[in-house]
């Protein structure tokens, strides 16, 4: 058994200057390096000004496991671009040798096996002492925050995102953007951004009455560092009224509104910024087309698909850094900017490695005040898994197979569907499942496990239009989730067709009957976005599952035949 | 297996069904553009016409339209059982030409704007805006 300590190989460096192509660099660095803190976070300096880009970590305040996923298509121009690659071609792309430290972070393959061998990933405290590291190296970096912080967990729903602020303003961000938020309802959100002791940016956040800027979101904000002057312009998430309740937040409109995002770009320029950086969370193909169509910007820090890329992706002379998701990952990235032009990026993208990095204690701490009045509650363990439950990927995961079995079983229903969401941790086979861990996977504010009746003709649809919001040849018509995830019902999916096309050979699964168009299904599912959704929270009807079933089982899924990929 | 009115209507998903494969644009969305234009070429290019890629609620859909240089501009929501939306006209004081308004979509579609411009030719511009259930965002 080797130490945890001198394991790994610190294989997630790369150093990109305009003209570098993709890949290549990245190998041969991690070659050359061997695993300890020290190297972890090893950094020759570069430059003027750092950036450290944090993003999606979804209230993840401890280490977890997190499976990247094994299927992540990407259709039209993005079929085999990154970050449409996964598990061996990703290895191959990037030279990670098999069964590596970076493996076990990027990749999916064998992940059950790995995960015992390297720990946990991330913790807010050590994702601390990654940054103090990058701040005593150059005190002035600027701490950048792309969204989906105040959501996800037991505490956080629990204190409606008060534990996330105590322990993200303990780590003095200078700017954020947003997502899921805004889920916690247009007050709430409101009473907190106007206390952030730092920017809250979104240029495409508009009052959804004038359609005109929001007051309380500025577009962007000018940081000197290094004797530059940063233009940091946030982009939330364009389609949050579709893809999440719009009712809970009617005040605010969003959009891609990549016209206003140049009109940005070309205000700060003309105010003087020497280099233009978009705090994203766009999602990653949606990030790259506005690159293409908005001139000017000089780095884009993506976040929302959960991406993590160990170089960056360059699309003209514009920079997209993604920095995975769950606390995983931190992107370091060092510019030197001069004369009003970016000379050139160093960036590298840092695993949290939780046995590796040294938690900060004063963060521990924090984090151990939040969690301390609902302590019990969250450690009490409602049942095993044999198998490994994982929740990414385009279609279902083991994860999403249990919560649609329970809708299932608990709600009585022929069929089950639940949302393609890209957050929750994995659980290891043999591991124990607490109530905590239930709530990583289905912790929202608009959780209530419906029982409705739907016609077969309206299933379909319902398929067909999912299917479209990921697999739109156009990035601008997708919404960066993935595809809803069905218990009970079979389909067949051609990727490569056009709405209304895609999905066909829908089977009900218990009796093997073809979906009768005209007929009546009662469905059960969760996550509604219309208001007045009614049924139990899904984490109950979950936990009343698992505790039924004592040990959980997940059989290989094959329900759904993907064609086209 | 009983299952109670309340809960099955609960969900009100059935009210709100939208019109979700995409819409072709009809035969009365060509005659309204040919009336405007009594039937001339309608070039691309020289109008602007910014709408959402996606709708946020498609009974309001805020669009833009711009043409410098346009005597009067028509919008036509092609997939909608009455395309015509609006007909603006500038006058010769009119500082800009261009207008914007809130428009109703039955369900995915084109949106076009054709300008008549001073010296009588047109131009054009369209943008597909998309209406859908939505739900499941990462």
């Amino acid at each position: 058994m080797i130490s945890r300590r001198d394991f790994l190989q610190v294989s997630m460096a790369a150093s990109a200057l305009y003209g570098a192509s993709g890949f290549g660099n990245w190998a041969r660095l991690a070659a050359q390096q061997s695993l300890s803190q020290d190297q972890l976070l090893e950094f020759e300096t570069f430059g003027n000004i750092s950036l450290i880009h944090v993003t999606d970590i979804h209230a993840q305040l401890k280490p977890i496991y997190f499976r990247e996923p094994e299927i992540n298509l990407g259709i039209g121009d993005a079929r085999g671009q990154m970050p449409h690659v996964t598990g061996a071609a990703f290895r191959k792309a990037y030279g990670i040798e098999d069964g590596s430290p970076s493996a076990y972070a990027l990749t999916y393959n064998d992940f059950a096996a790995l995960a015992k061998t390297y720990g946990r990933v991330g913790g807010l405290d050590r994702v601390s002492t990654v940054i103090n590291a990058i701040r005593a190296d150059r005190p002035d970096a600027l701490l950048l925050d792309g969204g989906d912080t105040w959501h996800g967990s037991y505490t956080c729903y629990q204190t409606a995102g008060q534990d996330m602020v105590n322990v993200m303003n303990a780590l003095k961000p200078d700017a954020m953007t947003f997502h899921w938020e805004f889920t916690l309802g247009s007050d709430r959100v409101n009473e907190i951004v106007e206390g952030l002791p730092f920017a809250a940016l979104g240029q495409n956040i508009f009052d959804a009455e004038w359609d005109e800027p929001a007051e309380l979101f500025k577009p962007y904000k000018f940081f000197d560092r290094g004797g530059a002057k940063v233009a940091v312009i946030g982009q939330a998430f364009p389609y949050m009224p579709i893809a999440n309740p719009g009712w809970m937040f009617p005040e605010y409109s969003f959009g891609i509104r990549d016209e206003n995002m140049q009109a940005m770009v070309d205000e700060v320029r003309d105010a003087g910024a020497d280099v233009v950086v978009v705090l994203s969370h766009n999602g990653f193909d949606v990030d790259k087309k506005m690159a293409g169509r908005v001139q000017g910007i000089d780095v884009i820090l993506s976040g929302h698909t959960h991406d993590a890329l160990p170089e960056p992706v360059l699309v003209g002379k514009t920079h997209i850094i993604a920095s995975g998701s769950n606390g995983k990952f931190v992107s370091r990235v060092d510019l030197d900017v001069r004369d009003g032009q970016m000379m050139g990026l160093k960036h590298k993208l840092i695993p949290i490695f939780s046995d590796v990095i040294a938690p900060d204690p004063a963060i521990t701490a924090l984090i151990d005040e939040q969690r301390a009045p609902y302590e019990t509650t969250l450690r009490e363990v409602i049942g095993k898994t044999d198998s490994l439950l994982y929740r990414r990927g385009n279609f279902n995961g083991t994860w999403d197979d249990l919560i649609c079995d329970a809708l299932l079983s608990e709600r009585e229903a022929d069929i089950a569907m639940s949302p393609g969401v890209r957050w929750g941790p994995s659980i290891l086979p043999g591991q124990e499942i607490t109530r905590e861990d239930i709530w990583n996977v289905t912790s929202m504010t608009y959780p209530n496990a419906y029982r409705t009746e739907m016609t077969g003709e309206f299933i379909h649809v319902i398929l067909e239009d999912v299917g479209d919001n990921l697999f739109n040849p156009d990035p601008y018509y997708q919404q960066g989730g993935d595809m809803v995830r069905v218990g009970g019902l079979g389909y067949r999916i051609d990727v490569t067709k056009p709405q209304g096309q895609r999905i066909s050979e829908m089977t009900l699964l218990k009796t093997g009957e073809p979906i009768d168009p005209s007929k009546t299904y009662v469905v059960a599912g969760w996550a509604s976005v219309n208001e007045g959704t009614e049924g139990p929270p899904v984490w109950d009807v979950v936990e009343n599952h698992i505790r039924n079933l004592g040990t959980v089982t997940v059989q290989e899924n094959t329900s759904v035949d993907v064609v086209g990929a | 297996m009983e299952l109670s009115r309340r809960e099955t209507l609960a969900l009100g998903l059935g009210a709100a069904f939208l019109t979700i494969m995409p819409l072709r644009a009809n035969a009365a969305a060509e005659d309204a553009i040919a009336a405007f234009t009594g039937g001339a070429d309608v070039a691309d290019g020289g109008v602007t016409l910014t709408a959402p890629e996606i709708a946020e609620n498609g009974n309001t859909v805020p669009i833009e339209v711009s043409a410098p240089g346009a005597a009067s501009i028509l919008i036509v929501a092609a997939g909608n059982p009455e395309p015509g939306v609006a007909t603006f006209n500038f006058g010769p004081l009119a500082a800009a030409q261009a207008a914007s308004t809130r428009i109703r979509l039955a369900g995915t579609q084109d949106v076009i704007a054709v300008a008549k411009m001073a010296d009588g030719s047109f131009a054009k511009a369209s943008a597909t805006v998309k209406v859908t259930i939505g739900g499941c965002g990462g």
